[in-house]
């Protein structure tokens, strides 16, 4: 490996054969072969295969699960790692096709099992959530996991028009980055009084916080006013952006009518331009057995699943075909909510009209 | 036909509550406040008054299983057996001693792995494969973050910027990672349309798809000498390389060159400003392994102009739209250029539209 990232760097250029398809039995995705286009100068990566291996949501380990990943993987690999993939998967980096199945094998006794590649549902993940951060206004753990188990079968067998993606994030930091890097981006917000502990906020300005600068003038919603001993949020205003929460932690909680924003449609340039997630529902509880996300969900897929391009991500198929008529066929309402402000052009494709002899609208 | 062995599949990751400390397990979801106590070191202190204590420590990200092991150790002598890694490949060590937390960090130091990655600090970069494993890549990854990381490591230990600065690299411009939403991204790019094998295209590649990968539109179907083929209308390619991903008869890699582009600018948190795309900054540097010199200097040079000009919280994409790109390409003393103003679909939206302008 050493030797070829030599070469690499000597001759400023790669040396990675294109592609590579190899896997497991009863799986479409998974592995990611690689094969050297110098392998006569290095034998021992003339293959040099990736396994994505399924992490524990929020990336918690005992040291038993990861010495026996380790084993594994220093009997049937390279010994190296990514920890982890961006997506979220562990990273076995380098082994030869034969010792696929094996690796599987072993790594399912251990309950471990491959994430995705391909045209499928990729490796969900998400942050800390309310393992260990206050501000998570939803299982973000919980929702990952029953996730990747309920569609366990769209994960391994690629069935999709793309790639798609499920991140989850407890709150508006976004600490997995899911707007950015996921095709459904899940964040956690409320819609409650965000919870003062006012004793809390004098005690942060008689400690030289500048309450006025740090956090009033920081508003975007310009929401919140201080007095020197009081601070008052006007809650019906509040953009919800998480900055005075942040900046003042012992002082300031999420509300208590906690749920999430579904977003949809991130995704990187290829093709058309990159793409951040957009609104999709501004506020859902998220709670099990999550039949509402999942039956929105199912609608999707079936939508872009039918009508989606080869290579097409649901963000381009949406550009494509307009948000306005995605929202028609997956049943959901346009909201103002949805639109960073309304269209600029007039070029409106109306479905009502007047008939002639019509003394009502029709409607198509 | 032998019989096949039985066969365990679809059983997804194990469940993550089999590898929550005790700690985590008792205040799951009760969690009153969170306090930086000093670089990469963070205190959460539940409901429960319970306090667990975390140290963040950095990572290359590809590490080997002894490096794994060695995390295990420090995780089974200070932390009961338990650990986990951040969204940033950073590794946490979660305890509930504080009085472990130092002779912890003195153990992580002594073998190289520095502290740090809390607030106003540049934490680890989000980074891909590079020449260690894609067959895309128009640059290396691991060479260059290490490179970056080694120049700014004052600011992962310290916490002494403005506000956070994410800094990520992706090896090209399929942007697996952050790139596209970063405070600084550094792009692998090529500069050169490929060159297609015409002998071998239409026994490796699928032409209709090959054709539809084109986001300019530039490939159209030929014969060439008897063979089915595609020529590529070099004056539309931008070198994308997303026919070479459907089309291995279509290489572009190129050493003299393909190289580094970098851009600024980009959030995808929601404090204060909404998420934002990262912008062009510099279109083209050469690549110069192995310490790229060059990228790291311009990378230095971005963080400088931005964490002493920036007001406080303020992320480098909010600093530019306070100040102005004009003023931001005139601090950073870098060349303004056609390359920077976009010519791809709705380009019009990005030009400005208003006499809003300092002189």
């Amino acid at each position: 490996m050493l030797g070829v990232l030599e070469l690499s760097y000597r001759e400023k250029i790669g040396h990675w054969k294109h592609g590579g398809i190899v896997g497991v039995f009863g799986y479409g995705g998974g592995v990611i072969g690689r094969y050297s286009d110098v392998p006569e100068k290095f034998p021992d990566i003339a293959h040099f295969h990736t396994l994505r291996i399924n992490m524990p949501a929020s990336w918690f380990y005992t040291t038993e699960a990861l010495r026996g990943l380790c084993d594994i993987w220093e009997r049937h690999g390279s010994g190296l790692t990514n920890m982890h993939g961006s997506t979220g998967d562990i990273i076995f980096l380098g082994t030869s096709t034969p010792e696929l199945e094996p690796t599987f094998a072993e790594l399912t006794n251990m309950g471990f099992d491959l994430g995705g590649s391909g045209s499928v549902l990729r490796t969900p993940s998400c942050c800390v959530g309310p393992a260990r951060c206050e501000w998570a206004c939803y299982d973000t753990l919980k929702l990952t996991y029953d996730i990747t188990m309920h569609y366990q079968d769209e994960l391994h067998r690629p069935m999709f028009p793309y790639k798609f993606k499920f991140k989850m994030a407890g709150c508006p930091n976004d600490c997995v980055a899911s707007i950015a890097r996921a095709d459904l981006s899940i964040i956690g917000t409320w819609r409650d009084k965000i919870q003062i502990n006012h004793d809390a906020v004098r005690e942060y300005a008689k400690k030289g916080k500048d309450i006025q600068s740090d956090v009033i003038n920081n508003c975007p919603s310009k929401c919140m006013k201080w007095d020197g001993k009081t601070l008052h949020i006007e809650d019906s205003e509040c953009n919800h952006c998480m900055h005075c929460i942040n900046v003042m932690p012992k002082a300031l909680r999420p509300g208590k009518d906690r749920g999430a924003c579904l977003l949809i449609g991130a995704k990187a340039p290829i093709m058309e331009g990159a793409l951040l997630s957009s609104v999709l529902v501004p506020f859902i509880k998220m709670e099990p057995p999550y039949t509402e996300l999942y039956e929105l969900v199912d609608k999707i897929w079936e939508l872009w699943g039918e009508e989606g391009k080869n290579r097409e991500r649901v963000g381009e198929y949406i550009q494509r075909i307009g948000l306005g008529n995605f929202l028609e066929m997956i049943e959901v309402e346009p909201i103002p909510e949805m639109v960073a402000h309304p269209r600029e052009n007039p070029y409106i494709f109306f479905e009502e009209y007047f008939e002639d002899d019509d003394e009502e609208g029709t409607d198509e | 036909m032998s019989q096949a062995a039985p066969r365990k599949t679809d059983i997804g990751p194990p469940q993550y509550e089999k590898f929550l400390p005790p700690i985590v397990k008792k205040n799951y979801g009760k969690w009153l406040y969170h306090e930086i106590l000093k670089p990469g070191v963070m205190v959460h202190v539940a409901e429960s008054g319970d306090k667990l204590f975390t140290v963040r420590a950095g990572s290359p990200r590809l590490i080997s299983i002894m490096t794994i092991r060695k995390f295990c150790d420090f995780a089974d002598k200070y932390c009961s057996g338990f650990l986990r890694f951040t969204s940033r490949n950073n590794v946490e060590f979660l305890l509930t001693d504080q009085t472990k937390i130092d002779p912890l960090i003195a153990d992580l130091k002594a073998v190289g792995f520095p502290v740090g990655g809390l607030g106003n600090s540049i934490s680890n970069i989000v980074h891909t494969q590079g020449w260690v494993h894609c067959h895309s890549s128009a640059t290396d990854a691991s060479g260059i973050v290490k490179s970056v990381m080694d120049d700014l490591i004052e600011y992962f230990t310290g916490m002494k910027l403005p506000g956070k600065l994410r800094i990520a690299l992706a090896c090209c411009l399929n942007m697996c990672g952050a790139v596209h939403c970063s405070d600084i991204a550094i792009l692998g790019v090529h500069r050169r349309p490929p060159k297609v094998q015409h002998d071998n295209l239409k026994k490796l590649c699928e032409i209709p798809t090959l054709i539809s990968s084109c986001p300019t539109g530039a490939i159209r179907t030929a014969m060439v000498d008897g063979k089915e083929s595609v020529e590529i209308e070099e004056d539309l390619c931008m070198y994308c390389a997303n026919c070479y991903t459907v089309c291995p008869a279509t290489a572009l890699n190129d050493p003299l060159n393909d190289g580094i582009s970098i851009w600024v600018g980009g959030k995808v948190s929601n404090a204060r400003h909404e998420p934002m795309f990262s912008k062009l900054a510099i279109p083209y540097i050469p690549n110069n392994p192995p310490r790229w010199p060059e990228v790291v200097s311009a990378v230095r040079n971005l963080v400088e102009i931005w964490a002493k000009d920036a007001r406080k919280y303020e992320r480098m994409g909010e600093w530019i739209n306070r100040i102005g790109w004009p003023r931001f390409f005139k601090k950073a003393g870098i060349e303004f250029t056609k390359y920077h103003i976009d010519d791809f679909k709705f380009a019009g939206t990005t030009y400005k539209k208003s006499v809003h302008l300092k002189y």
